[in-house]
């Protein structure tokens, strides 16, 4: 719908609602990276106009990275976030592909489970989950969270995946078929490798979910050695009643900063992800 | 039979037998079972058994560090003589309601907003999607700056406006601490609602709006005849994700407030963290968090009836 409109029409039914909705969903960005710039005698002076920065220092900056273990935080992070993102990818594709492409039995019941798998949220498990990393020794291990934030990802990226996956059609694979490839080599070989951008959408979504993950952390890691990016910032940076407020908004603005920058080059196909099942394209 | 006989016929044996298994693979039903059965496994162990260890939990009397005792439902009959757990039942349901119906308006809003043509409008998308990648409890610490009760920004332009003087305590005051709390998430969901919506939006055929153009439809017609009924399976599923999500909510409320002031704004998912991590009551715990089983049961049962139909 191209209509040439008169600016006054469409200031008042784009520009004006538009803005309304942008400074309320990036305003609060903006004050993360003032507050972070601004000297100690700025931050606690009520007097000035708190909008902009007087006199820009990088010094909470600095402090943070020299004083906390967030450099360690944010490798911790990254590393989690990446080994859980591989393992339900994988273990994704193994639900995903015979639910999209085989008759089984049992497979609606599967396809049920696996969804209803997804919606179960954290707060449900914690307390059991807590014991049972204790007793298998797990405690203060990344190991207790690359376990289990996959139960979170696999039921997200088998779902997706196999929307996906029905979106391709079968001739390539009715060929490779009756050219005698097995089953495992039509997969691997033919099917797969046409899917790649499924496995971006389902691997990026992941990633996002797994640097998001804060119960389990705050559970499992309580040395700060082991402790991921939010979980060290909430318990570190705020001591009592004592808040590191310019240190905290600079760990909010650098923690935001890797998962920013891979949404930025994959915009498309985190929307794709975003949107998959609830919208029929 | 010689040996020469033999290994000329061993080999031909083996090859029948592994066709045989290979046959047997290559059946789809048996396919498909070998290539499930090792994520399966993986999800009973690690969401199944500690739902089902969750339940034997919750009918034990146990405290940290401390074997447990068989109590049956007694924990469960705690809670419902608990006045702290009726009050988070009230949090719960007012926190999911409002914020789902202003995540809701809001989203619908902005992706009618945002289904007109206009320049920027990709870059615009992805900004407005920022709220919804950064990890929460981040973003949440730039919320918590914002209504600092010494330091707020929100206080200092009402101050300086002239509308308050002095601003109220924004986490301090138990109505205002939950409004807070609604106002925040909504910032964080809404993204995702317009973002769905209107992709759901997109795929409306123009041509719909012209025939009902042509029939004499205006703009409110055209909304509520053509738009409406075509966006209502989107509008229910993204409704659905969010109540589930909002219903078990954890991080925003533990950053924020960790349930505060005077129980205010606990929800479930705070107050068994709080009795069971902070009070160490394992078992008590875990029946509080296990009481938001039937209504997300019942929410996800309608969803998966609701998504077959289609």
């Amino acid at each position: 719908m191209v209509v040439r409109r008169g600016w006054r029409i469409s200031a008042l039914q784009l520009w004006l609602p538009l803005g309304f909705f942008l400074l309320f969903e990036l305003f609060p960005f903006y004050w993360m990276a003032v507050t972070s710039l601004k000297p100690n005698q700025e931050l606690y002076n009520t007097h000035v106009m708190p909008l902009i920065v007087y006199h820009p220092t990088l010094k909470h900056y600095v402090d943070l990275l020299s004083e906390t273990n967030f450099l360690v935080w944010t490798w911790n992070t990254l590393l989690v976030a990446t080994v859980s993102t591989a393992i339900s990818l994988v273990l994704g594709v193994m639900l995903a592909y015979p639910l999209a492409r085989m008759n089984f039995p049992g497979s609606a019941l599967i396809a049920f489970t696996v969804a209803a798998t997804y919606l179960v949220p954290q707060p449900l498990l914690f307390i059991p989950m807590a014991d049972i990393i204790q007793r298998m020794g797990l405690g203060n291990t990344l190991t207790s969270v690359i376990l289990t934030y996959p139960t979170l990802l696999i039921p997200f990226c088998a779902w997706l995946l196999m929307g996906y996956f029905k979106s391709v059609p079968r001739e390539l694979e009715d060929a490779a078929r009756i050219d005698g490839a097995t089953r495992l080599q039509t997969m691997f070989r033919v099917f797969l490798p046409l899917c790649t951008p499924g496995f971006i959408s389902a691997g990026i979504f992941a990633f996002t979910l797994a640097q998001n993950e804060f119960l389990y952390a705050l559970v499992f890691l309580t040395d700060t050695s082991v402790r991921t990016v939010p979980v060290g910032a909430i318990a570190e940076l705020i001591r009592g009643d004592v808040f590191y407020w310019g240190q905290l908004m600079a760990a909010a603005l650098l923690g935001s900063v890797p998962v920013a920058i891979i949404y930025s080059f994959f915009v498309e196909h985190y929307v794709a992800g975003l949107t998959a099942g609830s919208v029929k394209q | 039979m010689s040996a020469e006989t033999e290994r000329l016929l061993f080999p031909a044996a083996r090859r029948q037998q592994s066709s045989a298994l290979r046959r047997w693979t290559e059946r789809e039903g048996v396919f498909s079972w070998l290539m499930i059965t090792p994520p399966l496994v993986f999800l009973a162990a690690l969401v199944g058994y500690p739902f089902a260890f969750g339940i034997w939990l919750s009918l034990e009397s146990r405290v940290v560090a401390r074997p447990g005792t068989f109590v049956g439902l007694t924990n469960f009959a705690m809670d419902l003589h608990d006045p702290v757990f009726w009050q988070v039942v009230q949090n719960t349901f007012v926190y999911t309601g409002a914020a789902t119906l202003l995540k809701m308006v809001g989203g619908l809003g902005l992706a009618l907003v945002m289904n007109q043509a206009f320049r920027l409008k990709n870059l615009v998308r992805a900004a407005i999607l920022l709220p919804f990648i950064v990890p929460t409890v981040l973003s949440t610490v730039a919320w918590m700056w914002i209504l600092d009760p010494a330091f707020s920004v929100v206080n200092w332009l009402l101050v300086h406006t002239g509308i308050a003087n002095p601003g109220p305590s924004w986490l301090g005051n138990p109505h205002l601490a939950m409004g807070s709390l609604i106002v925040v998430n909504t910032w964080r969901g809404l993204p995702f609602y317009a973002i769905t919506l209107l992709a759901g939006l997109q795929t409306i055929s123009p041509d719909l709006y012209e025939a009902a153009t042509i029939d004499g439809a205006g703009v409110l017609d055209r909304f509520r005849y053509v738009t409406l009924p075509l966006l209502k399976p989107v509008v229910f599923i993204v409704t659905m994700f969010s109540l589930i999500f909002t219903f078990a909510d954890f991080q925003l409320i533990y950053v924020l407030t960790r349930g505060g002031p005077a129980n205010a704004t606990h929800l479930f998912a705070t107050y068994a963290f709080d009795v069971a991590m902070s009070g160490g009551q394992l078992g008590l715990g875990a029946s509080i968090a296990l009481t938001m089983v039937p209504p997300l049961a019942l929410m996800i049962v309608a969803l998966a009836i609701y998504m077959r139909r289609r």
